[in-house]
């Protein structure tokens, strides 16, 4: 296979830089090892920055994400809850930094209004009686698989083509240059070879692995961060601590649910990630000051992600180094046609895919500028059911009189699932996690427990699963699930869990069959 | 309620624990009242596990269960089937099997081997006791006879043609259906309950077995979901059997099944039939020992009323579904007593980072302690005291879901902690 454009990782640089090159009429072939936003940009907490977090350490981050805020607002409006923000102070926290805040956010050209307490109490009800100052400032909230999903699907109405579950194998270089990508799918085994023009090395933490494929370095720090989901939503608006970064600083409004976290861990090892039960406790126990109710209330899943971070040589915490974006031209390292984009913001995704497909344009010598800056982000079918409500809301709206609910939690029913799968295509694959990652299918508080026996039952009878794969696919789907679960099995959702235990292992014995598949 | 009897046995729970030890007490001459609301029977499927897996690390599942137990008690201390023996077991499952069967919920002659049957999940899954509504369907597995699956539209949970793909290795000769048999009820989703309750009149069995007829070939079973009537389950396969041609058998489906319903059913007429008072749907807050007796505060009591009074006290009250055991961040906790629990030091501990971990959970196999007659036990293993009992889930050291042992931990340690509390109330001679 021969294309101009190789573009590595499917996370929400890469489908924006996927999208920016269709856009210039450049063709391009995107590779992913798992599935999209497999990594930090789907593992993060769905936060578009006004900004006003980096305003006193990093202007340049902060500037960077107040005006891509902005431009996202008008250019993906669907992807986005204009929500809001508070940035919140209580009793004991830093004095002088609240005093200087409405000032850094200034120089950054970031819109932050002083609230009475009372009145931000009035209007978030679930803040501590301990809140002493209160700004306001542009922070909204958005749905980051939307925004990946859309964009690569007008990617690929322009021509680009999508290879999931592919993943590089070799990057085989005559003269330096990168001549033959050796790519593998992980399903089936089977090997492909791309020819490619330039390759855009956008793996997020994975960067650095990448490159290293062509010999190239990328300093990278990775840092771990884990949050928490609960099961009801305990603010309208994204609550911030008004404090220096540190754990456990913000909780996010998610369609139904909060999102609290976050915590900065540097890691080495990028493929066992897990959010801990002491990440959880932390979480739970400082977001608390802001939001008392959090305490008490119910955690559904937990989950962690690694932001990949450039570190400009020396090592450190997490938070020190720049949350800007780099930009790698590895001409430097003698590999004239690679290119790395990483670090970065999911805020600044399409600004890092600007300058990217810029570098990349002038290589090839297509003059075609970015139109990510004025065209807007178009709503497709295939993205729209990671919306929380929505499917409820079509549910109790309209369906059809044969149709029947599979996830009851968050109301997915068959026929969601089947015009996700007719999206898709492509049977063989691991079909319960591609559907949850298009739907809000095992999100719910159950986490799976009765919608995989339904969804596995509703696949088999659309001839999708042969053999034993519905029980490899439900094996697969809980085990994913419960990697988020196992640090919040106290209280109810350890009931819950309970019953899972009983109907998956007590009934249907699938442990048994999980150790003949091999012990993961 | 006041000027209330002293009754001799309160049981606290009504899950397969709480029902057997109602039962066993009202079979000796008890008085004895039960409280608890009536939630886990429900989440049961109709099989009774004695035991099946151990050690739970190599998955060895066993044939004889009786063995398997002795295996356990052996091995691991502690865990309740090291109080009891072969013949304690046995006279459990043959007094509960029984009761259940004089009221309508037959579970057939008890053998001395597991038995295997599929699940709805087209798994195989092993087990001691099986509705007689559900044998056939042994029998049918173990010969692999060609046999016709069907399904239901509109029944989410369960596939016919999933199970015959999931089996098709194991058991080529399977086939499956789905019928579109809705018995009066509208499109879209179709009950168990619904298509049970349909199923109970014959002309929906002639309907039914109209659909099923032309689609039987070479069949010499088939196979339903666990839909054949909310009671009288045996006679409604016959009929079917009879109509067909071939015996007839009912597949295991998820909670809350019908087979859940029938044994709730059951369970509830064999503990009236032996004089067991119930409160039901009231949960029981707070159990205080007095000098002679215990007293019982209940939810939602009008204030001023009295507490239950009983003599001696079985808890049967489940796990952290049943709310027998309670966790915060930091511990699990017994709901009634603050009774000491046996668990890891930290959360972190409670679970692997594997769910299918073929260990299993410790937090599964955290509970209560008891001495040799079921009584729970301080952190020295001393009894806490002389006429309180804990029984079922509740108690540390087993692993119900993984080991298979569920029902017989639940119906075995009932009976020894009657025993040992009606030696104790000084009821031999009864």
């Amino acid at each position: 296979m021969e294309t101009q454009v190789l573009i590595i990782g499917g996370g929400a640089t890469g489908t924006a830089v996927a999208r920016d090159l269709a856009l210039r009429g450049i063709a391009c072939v995107l590779v992913e090892r798992h599935d999209l936003n497999a990594g930090a940009s789907g593992r993060n907490h769905g936060l578009l920055h006004s900004g006003a977090r980096y305003a006193a350490k990093d202007r340049e981050a902060a500037s960077e994400c107040r005006e891509e805020g902005a431009l996202l607002k008008r250019l993906a409006p669907h992807c986005i809850q204009d929500t809001g923000g508070y940035f919140v102070a209580v009793a004991g926290d830093d004095e002088n930094y609240i005093a200087a805040f409405p000032e850094l956010c200034a120089r950054a050209g970031i819109e932050a209004r002083a609230v009475p307490v009372a009145e931000a109490r009035e209007r978030e009800p679930a803040l501590s009686e301990r809140t002493i100052a209160v700004y306001e400032v542009p922070d909204a909230s958005i749905d980051p698989f939307m925004l990946s999903l859309d964009a690569m699907a007008q990617a690929e109405q322009r021509g680009a083509r999508l290879l999931r579950r592919t993943e590089v194998v070799a990057l085989e270089r005559e003269q330096g240059r990168v001549r033959v990508a050796r790519l593998r799918d992980t399903v089936s085994g089977e090997e492909l070879r791309i020819e490619p023009e330039l390759v855009v090395n956008a793996a997020g933490a994975w960067a650095r692995g990448v490159a290293a494929l062509a010999g190239a370095e990328v300093p990278m720090v990775f840092s771990k961060g884990t949050l928490v989901i609960t099961q009801a939503r305990l603010a309208h608006r994204v609550v911030n601590r008004l404090r220096p970064p540190s754990d456990a600083d913000i909780v996010m409004p998610g369609g139904t649910v909060s999102i609290a976290g976050t915590t900065s861990l540097t890691v080495d090892d990028l493929e066992s990630i897990e959010p801990t039960a002491a990440e959880v406790d932390l979480i739970v126990e400082e977001a608390a000051a802001m939001l008392p109710v959090l305490d008490g209330a119910r955690c559904i899943r937990a989950y962690a992600g690694v932001r990949p971070l450039v570190s400009a040589g020396a090592a450190g915490d997490g938070r020190a180094v720049s949350r800007g974006f780099a930009l790698f031209d590895h001409a430097r390292h003698d590999v004239p046609n690679l290119i790395t984009i990483t670090g970065g913001k999911l805020t600044t995704c399409r600004l890092m895919a600007e300058r990217t497909a810029d570098l990349v344009a002038e290589r090839l010598g297509v003059r075609a500028p970015c139109r990510t800056r004025e065209e807007p982000l178009p709503a497709t079918a295939g993205a729209r059911w990671t919306k929380p409500g929505l499917a409820p809301q079509t549910w109790m709206r309209e369906h059809a009189p044969e149709d029947t609910l599979i996830c009851e939690c968050e109301m997915v029913s068959r026929a969601t699932l089947d015009a996700i799968a007719a999206e898709l295509g492509g049977a063989g694959r691991m079909v319960l996690a591609d559907l949850a990652l298009r739907s809000r299918l095992g999100k719910g508080a159950c986490q799976g427990t009765f919608c995989t026996v339904r969804a596995v039952a509703h696949l088999y009878e659309r001839g999708v699963l042969a053999g034993e794969e519905g029980i490899r696919e439900s094996v697969e789907f809980f085990r994913e699930r419960w990697r988020g679960l196992r640090p919040v099995l106290w209280g109810d959702q350890l009931a819950q869990v309970e019953l899972a235990e009983a109907i998956h292992c007590g009934l249907q014995g699938e442990e048994l069959h999980a150790r003949r598949g091999g012990a993961r | 309620m006041t000027g209330e009897r002293l009754a001799d046995l309160a049981v606290v729970g009504a899950g397969f624990a709480g029902m057997s030890a109602a039962i066993f007490a009202g079979a000796r001459g008890l008085s004895t009242i039960q409280v608890g609301n009536a939630g886990a029977l429900l989440f049961s499927s109709g099989p009774l596990d004695l035991m099946g897996v151990h050690p739970v690390e190599e998955g060895r599942v066993w044939t004889d269960p009786f063995a398997a137990a002795a295996a356990v008690a052996r091995d691991i201390p502690g865990h309740p089937y090291s109080r009891v023996d072969a013949a304690a077991i046995r006279a459990a499952f043959a007094e509960i099997v029984a009761a259940l069967g004089e009221a309508g919920l037959d579970y057939g002659p008890l053998g001395d081997t597991n038995r295997e049957l599929v699940t709805g999940a087209g798994t195989i899954k092993t087990t001691y006791c099986v509705p007689r509504s559900m044998l056939a369907g042994v029998a049918a597995l173990a010969d692999r006879v060609p046999c016709l699956l069907v399904g239901f539209q509109g029944l989410r949970e369960y596939s016919a043609a999933g199970i015959a793909e999931a089996l098709r290795e194991r058991w080529p000769g399977l086939r499956a259906i789905q019928v579109d048999f809705r018995a009066g009820v509208a499109a879209g989703e179709a009950h168990a309950a619904h298509l049970a309750r349909a199923l109970e009149l014959a002309e929906n069995r002639a309907a039914l077995c109209e659909r099923i007829r032309p689609q039987l070939a070479d069949a010499q079973a088939v196979g339903l979901p666990a839909v054949l009537g909310l009671r009288r389950s045996d006679a409604i396969a016959g009929d079917l059997s009879n109509q067909l041609g071939v015996p007839v058998f009912e597949i295991p489906t998820i909670p809350t099944s019908v087979p859940g319903l029938r044994l709730k059913d059951a369970f509830e007429r064999a503990a009236a039939r032996r004089g067991v008072r119930r409160i039901v749907q009231r949960r029981v807050l707070a159990i205080v020992p007095e000098a002679d007796a215990f007293a019982l505060y209940l939810e939602d009591a009008p204030p001023g009323t009295a507490p239950l009074r009983a003599r001696a006290v079985v808890i049967a009250t489940g796990r952290f579904m049943g709310r027998g055991l309670v966790a915060d961040r930091r511990r699990i906790r017994e709901a009634l007593l603050d009774l000491p629990v046996v668990q890891p030091s930290s959360r972190s501990r409670w679970h692997e980072a594997d769910f299918f971990d073929p260990r299993g959970h410790e937090a599964n196999r955290a509970g209560v302690t008891v001495d040799e007659t079921f009584r729970p036990c301080d952190e020295a293993g001393q009894r806490v005291h002389p006429r309180l009992f804990a029984i079922g889930t509740l108690l540390a050291h087993h692993d119900w879901a993984r080991t298979k042992c569920g029902a017989g931990v639940a119906i075995v340690s009932a009976r020894a902690a009657v025993l040992a509390a009606l030696h104790e109330l000084g009821g031999g001679a009864r």
